[in-house]
């Protein structure tokens, strides 16, 4: 079927492809799927670094009065593990998928702009160094992911690691906000013939949204750092209260980017847990357009739920009360996708690979983390709540248990295509079972531990506390099953690579576009396209419309 | 140091009305959480049973959607979340009323890494352990003397930020007696995880009794050692951060030491508070507390038990 899809000569593995020999070929590449591999790969390297961080934590909360290391080295070590996760793990993977998959979803032969998409992931790169030689520049970063003023004045840390957050962070939003908009043009402007935007898949849909986000979002970020910058170097005096500054302000531009943020790190998971579900029930997604006008709804109400960080700032009941209301209307849309995945899988013909068990695994562990976030909402509940290790907790089910555990359901299910390789699915349901019990064993308990007291960013706790001291030590030990399963999963990525079975072109009969070209893609992409008549062109060539006697598919 | 006297730690173990009220929501909104996670867990564990792949298994029915069971699974959450912010404004009314010209009955100042309280009706300055008496409406006015601190008793019920510039309130009616443990809940620097909050609740008589020693200036020493103490502490730059009432020592940069002796912890709870390890402190705070503000004064071991014996006697 995918006859008239492939080019002259076609590859099956990745490295066969003479195009990519060769360092060279990868430093100065414009092409989008190298680029997107080149994200992910650092991603994951970053995930390495920022999961070491995490594990040094969870050792040194084992026992009460603990002092494996130092208070100043922890403060260090949370601050460089939140802004490697965010910044480090979450935006590249989702540029890799981004920039890898969104040219051949839509056939397309690359990004609208290929020498801004090289710009943009350099960028982030050499950002991203620079941050992490703060370690041996003078000190790392120590005031949190989130950075609040007046603690990253000059006069409160004065070692040069907010000026290497601020710069990095600084470097690394404006590679983010081109690749954005180089995001919102490609899909706007290189769709293939016939691929309206309501044939494009969903993955594409979370992906415009998600360009739109960072476009408009991380500008704020951007423009924050600079007046941070300013009163760190030039003696300026925007976020310091004791010279007629404010150190709300600060707060103000950091959650007007950060919650975005949020659904920018989401919305890609979104997009790929709503590509995998319907290949693997074997049914077209139910609700398509509800799906659709559920994300853009999230992209509009994302912009006015920042606030819901600073309900303890005390700003007054009226401005701390909308920002409430907007933080529940945002759980309906999120909702309408947690029913649309459930109606697809509802009647299909499940299949359980290692991409369906992690994307069905997200819908519970997403689902967790959306209804805490529902508990936040209620302004006195967030009062008593926020803070606590009950916020590790919900951050963790959304942006671990939901976005990574999408975004690892998105490896198992295009490494075929990237690599021409099949992962393993022995080693992937090993890494799937012990993910999901070192998972949620690490970060279950701290819903309590949270009710119990226990404040975030906390380097050591009292003796004492029965329930704290026991759920930390339960906590620690989960933490090292979840760091096994990862070690598993780099496992499987790094044998399979050599030792997979060879894929081809579409090894889960699956229909978008991409499937149409071979495995690993040529670097030209396509050489003729499918015809597009809905959003699923692979399944219309099995099954012409006029025979099944079906609706079609991808009417919005 | 010792927290065996104190009460269990938890926001469900509440001592104020306020914290009560908390509760109550939080059990209702939990109720209604655990409602949709049931559901959605339910449909997915029975949807992967009754639909798993099974060989020979025909191609399914490729169902396109119903507009009205989406219009329903959008209106049902709609109206539970509307009616979780219909709540949402009650109690915030109940827990949160406009302060008016209402004169705060204490003010809390977050400082890294200790916390000062004043009673402006009494005159009363104490650091660390508060009290506070049972059955009384109290308004705390929280603020930051340096960065943004979060004044945090879990069985008080509302945390709030300690931000400079920006003073907040606090209500609090306590409703039960007690010692009632809490924090600094929001990261507020290298020692944020040692600055803790002890919060006594008393009868409104032992208030009462509390805050007239409290007031009281403390007797001049007569003793030999404490003599010696008292002058090195006046004549040391101990007096540039702290002071005592009824000396010279007037600063406030530091916790106010005018009746430390009554006070059942140092450095803001990270070691009991007696003659040898207040001696410990003075010699070398750092070694208890790594980024406290104050220094190593290079003081000798009898130079500091001097000092320390001086101030174990201010009651």
């Amino acid at each position: 079927m995918t006859d008239a899809a492939r080019p002259h000569q076609t590859f099956n593995w990745l490295a066969d492809i003479p195009e990519y020999h060769g360092l060279w070929s990868w430093v100065s590449s414009i092409d989008h799927k190298q680029i997107g591999i080149m994200y992910i790969l650092s991603a994951l390297g970053f995930f390495l670094a920022g999961l070491t961080l995490a594990l040094i934590m969870r050792i040194q909360l084992m026992v009460p009065m603990n002092h494996f290391v130092s208070q100043d080295a922890y403060n260090q070590i949370f601050t460089m593990h939140g802004t490697t996760m965010v910044f480090l793990v979450g935006m590249p993977l989702l540029f890799g998928f981004a920039v890898y998959l969104t040219p051949l979803m839509i056939g397309a032969r690359d990004m609208a702009f290929p020498r801004l998409n090289a710009m943009g992931f350099w960028i982030f790169f050499f950002g991203a160094l620079l941050l992490y030689f703060s370690f041996v520049g003078g000190g790392a970063p120590a005031a949190g992911w989130f950075s609040y003023a007046p603690l990253t004045e000059k006069g409160f840390l004065s070692n040069p690691g907010i000026d290497y957050w601020a710069l990095s962070l600084l470097v690394m939003g404006i590679g983010s906000v081109a690749t954005g908009i180089n995001l919102i043009t490609t899909v706007l402007t290189l769709r293939a013939p016939g691929m309206s935007l309501q044939r494009v898949p969903l993955f594409v849909w979370m992906i415009l949204t998600t360009g739109i986000l960072v476009a408009l979002s991380l500008p704020a970020l951007n423009a924050a750092i600079v007046m941070i910058l300013f009163d760190r170097l030039l003696n300026t005096h925007f976020f310091s209260p004791a010279h007629g500054g404010s150190a709300i302000l600060w707060q103000n531009y950091f959650w007007f980017f950060g919650h975005p943020e949020v659904y920018i790190l989401i919305l890609p998971g979104f997009g790929v847990v709503t590509e995998v579900i319907p290949v693997f029930s074997r049914k077209t997604l139910y609700g398509a357009s509800f799906m659709a006008a559920s994300t853009v709804a999230i992209g509009f109400l994302s912009f006015g739920v920042w606030m819901h960080h600073m309900f303890t700032t005390g700003l007054g009941f009226w401005t701390l009360y909308i920002f409430a209301l907007s933080s529940l209307l945002i759980a309906v849309p999120t909702g309408v996708k947690v029913w649309t995945w459930l109606a697809t899988m509802w009647g299909g013909s499940l299949r359980f690979t290692t991409a369906m068990l992690f994307a069905t695994a997200f819908i519970i562990q997403f689902t967790i983390g959306g209804l805490s976030g529902v508990i936040q909402a209620v302004i006195p509940l967030d009062w008593q709540l926020t803070d606590s290790y009950f916020i590790v907790a919900h951050i963790h089910y959304v942006l671990l248990g939901g976005m990574l555990f999408a975004m690892i359901s998105g490896i198992y299910y295009w490494y075929p295509k990237v690599t021409g390789r099949m992962l393993s699915e022995r080693i992937g349901k090993w890494h799937f079972w012990l993910m999901v019990l070192g998972f949620n064993g690490t970060f279950l308990v701290m819903h309590l531990l949270g009710a119990f007291g226990m404040p975030r960013r906390v380097w050591t706790y009292p003796y004492g506390m029965p329930m704290v001291s026991a759920m930390n030590f339960f906590s620690t030990l989960s933490a090292f099953v979840l760091a096994f399963s990862i070690g598993l999963f780099f496992w499987n990525m790094a044998y399979s690579f050599i030792k997979g079975k060879i894929a081809g072109d579409n090894p889960w009969d699956a229909w978008t576009l991409e499937w149409a070209c071979s495995s690993p893609p040529p670097p030209e992409n396509f050489d003729r396209l499918p015809p597009v008549r809905s959003r699923r062109p692979l399944w219309d060539l099995t099954h012409p419309p006029e025979d099944s006697g079906r609706k079609p598919g991808g009417q919005l | 140091m010792d927290l065996s006297s104190a009460q269990f730690t938890s926001i469900f173990n509440f001592a104020t009305e306020q914290g009560r009220t908390l509760v109550d929501l939080l059990y209702l909104n939990l109720w209604i959480c655990l409602g949709f996670l049931v559901t959605v867990a339910g449909l997915l564990i029975f949807g992967i049973i009754k639909y798993r792949h099974r060989p020979g298994d025909g191609e399914p029915d490729q169902t396109e959607g119903s507009t009205t069971l989406e219009i329903i699974w959008t209106a049902i959450p709609l109206v539970i979340f509307l009616y979780l912010g219909w709540l949402t404004f009650s109690v915030m009314g109940i827990v949160y009323p406009p302060a008016g010209k209402r004169q705060p009955d204490i003010t809390v100042i977050g400082h890294q890494f200790w916390w000062e309280y004043r009673y402006p009706k009494s005159g009363v300055v104490t650091a660390n352990e508060l009290y506070l008496p049972l059955g009384s409406d109290l308004m705390l006015e929280i603020r930051g003397a340096d960065v943004i601190h979060s004044f945090w008793v879990p069985g008080f019920g509302q945390k709030m930020d300690a931000i400079p510039g920006h003073p907040n309130n606090l209500f609090l009616k306590p409703i039960r007696e007690g010692l009632f443990l809490g924090q600094c809940a929001e990261y507020c620097g290298s020692q944020h995880s040692l600055m803790r909050i002890m919060a006594n609740v008393v009868s409104p008589k032992e208030f009462e009794a509390w805050t007239k020693s409290q007031a009281k200036v403390p007797a001049p020493p007569t003793d030999k050692t404490a003599l010696h103490g008292r002058e090195l502490f006046m004549s040391r730059t101990c007096i540039q951060c702290h002071s005592i009432a009824g000396t010279c020592a007037t600063a406030q940069v530091a916790p106010d030491l005018t009746h430390i002796a009554d006070r059942k912890t140092i450095g803001a709870g990270v070691i009991a508070n007696n003659l040898e390890n207040l001696t410990e402190w003075i010699m070398d705070p750092q070694q208890f507390k790594p980024g406290s503000l104050m220094p190593n004064m290079r003081l000798t071991k009898s130079e500091a038990h001097d000092i320390a014996f001086y101030l174990e006697n201010l009651k």
